[in-house]
């Protein structure tokens, strides 16, 4: 499963590393943009297979953020 | 006399600040950031001076960089707007160090309404009334807990160095207190170097209703009325308007008068706004004084006739005040709303390339927009990028033209709030002017109604 951002904006805290296990709706990462912080959760239980960014990184709306099996 | 301000801001603004002063004759510097290079303030301005990285610890907080300009430019003043350092008695301190004129009040005055504990401490003395609460900093959860027990639920809690909305969290449990105070204290720390937490009362069915002032340093202070600022989200206003629909004239004279009184008792000078919380039977609490101009400074103005930056510049300049409250007299209804580059049902941030963008036009008609077609809205700043004002004879004259106004209002590209306003408008509570605080979450349901 892709993990989608919900909003354009710079990915300010990656909370999970890759190879950890995620909990459906576990928070994986925190945007933030325009002074407003928005934290993503993933969708399923899994693991987080792969980042596909990085601290800092600037991402737009639909942009997959990492992927979750 | 000021014959050269720097503008310590961007966005609107800075651009409201430069047309003013430029109809007196006095010269302007921009200072802007990576993100502001095209930016239409910059170019307004007769001069523009890059200051750093688009991140505002980088920028437009960088006080040395902003006061190095500055004195390179043999600018005597400095506006430095609202919100970045516009409450920062440490930037106050270092332009008086300077010898720079900083347009707004002392920096002690900026020391003590800034802290929220010590202003309400300086309002029950001067006999200005304040919502039951903790009289100093609460430092842990555990603390919180205990006064929200005496007080009773629900509580309001707020970072005590806070502002806008940040830090900010209403709570109806000990569980729900106890989740907010640990994200809240932990956000209030990172954003303002200080977790320091106030809890009060949540007083109820409220409606948020702020007065203007201005004084100057001769011991001169009048009121120009008050705003309703009801409608908001995320404890952020979204529309203003002025007188508001929903006082008496006994009332208002009485929060007039005590905006006075809050004033003078801490011998504010420059322009001000009280905010009160008034409830149901009409019962007001001091909230916090705004020292800077405000946001929605603008409805006051289209109310009154006073121009408050010129006014802001002239009290700097160690002049009498223009006006005498006898003078003062509200002609006409005028209302704010405030464009959000946000998506309207999740209230998310839209930053974005605007790809197209026309304002409304008309008699009675303002704008203040910080963009143009073109321009990208970058993710570093707030998401407000226009303000529409309109003026009326009366209160429905002035919403049939904001319905007009915003009819005509196209941004395209990004996603914006206009949507939303063009509803809330048409409720049944605004129009009968029953606006509390809840407004927005008690009657905007975007999924059933939106157009």
């Amino acid at each position: 499963m892709e993990i989608k951002a919900s909003m354009a904006g710079n990915v300010w805290k990656i909370t999970v590393q890759q190879g950890e296990a995620v909990e459906e709706g576990q928070d994986v990462v925190i945007l933030e943009s325009m002074k407003m912080e928005i934290p993503i959760a993933s969708e399923e239980k899994g693991v987080l297979k792969e980042w596909k960014v990085q601290e800092g990184d600037f991402v737009n709306e639909g942009d997959t953020i990492a992927i979750v099996e | 006399m000021i014959k050269k301000v720097l503008i310590a801001n961007r966005g609107e603004i800075a651009r409201r600040i430069i047309r003013t002063c430029k109809q007196l004759g006095i010269q302007t510097v921009a200072v802007y950031s990576d993100a502001d290079q095209n930016a239409l303030f910059k170019k307004d301005a007769d001069e523009a001076y890059h200051i750093g990285p688009s991140q505002v610890q980088q920028s437009y907080l960088q006080l040395d960089s902003i006061i190095e300009v500055a004195k390179q430019t043999n600018a005597d003043a400095i506006h430095p707007g609202y919100g970045f350092l516009s409450e920062s008695p440490a930037f106050a301190e270092r332009c008086r160090e300077e010898n720079i004129i900083f347009i707004g009040p002392e920096a002690d005055i900026l020391r003590l309404m800034g802290s929220k504990i010590e202003a309400r401490k300086a309002m029950i003395e001067a006999g200005v009334p304040v919502i039951p609460g903790t009289d100093r900093a609460v430092g842990s959860a555990e603390e919180a807990l205990r006064f929200a027990e005496k007080i009773g639920y629900p509580v309001m809690l707020k970072a005590s160095a806070g502002g806008g909305g940040i830090g900010m969290e209403i709570a109806h449990s000990a569980d729900g207190l106890k989740k907010a105070f640990e994200n809240n204290s932990k956000r209030a720390a990172s954003f303002f170097g200080d977790g320091a937490m106030f809890l009060e009362k949540h007083i109820q069915n409220s409606r948020h209703i702020e007065v203007q002032i201005l004084a100057d340093q001769h011991n001169h202070t009048i009121y120009l009325f008050e705003r309703e600022c009801s409608i908001q989200r995320r404890n952020q206003k979204v529309l203003e308007e002025a007188p508001s629909p929903s006082i008496s004239e006994q009332l208002r004279e009485q929060l007039g008068r005590t905006a006075v009184i809050a004033a003078e008792a801490i011998h504010y000078s420059n322009a001000g706004t009280i905010e009160f919380l008034v409830d149901e039977s009409g019962k007001f609490y001091f909230l916090e004084m705004n020292t800077r101009i405000q946001v929605e400074h603008p409805v006051t103005e289209e109310i009154t006739g006073v121009d408050i930056v010129k006014e802001q510049i002239n009290i700097a300049n160690n002049q009498v005040l223009s006006f005498k409250q006898e003078e003062i007299a509200i002609k006409g209804h005028a209302i704010e709303v405030r464009i959000y580059a946000e998506d309207p049902i999740r209230f998310f941030p839209s930053p974005g390339k605007i790809t197209a963008l026309e304002l409304p036009e008309g008699k009675d008609v303002r704008n203040e927009c910080a963009v143009t077609s073109g321009d990208t809205v970058t993710p570093f700043y707030d998401p407000m990028i226009a303000k529409l004002i309109v003026y009326g004879e009366n209160r429905s004259e002035a919403i049939d033209k904001l319905e007009e106004a915003l009819r005509q209002f196209n941004i395209e590209g990004i996603k914006t709030n206009i949507l939303m306003l063009q509803e809330i408008i048409t409720y049944e509570a605004f129009l009968k002017g029953n606006t509390q605080t809840s407004f927005l979450s008690k009657y905007y349901q975007p999924n059933s109604g939106g157009k």
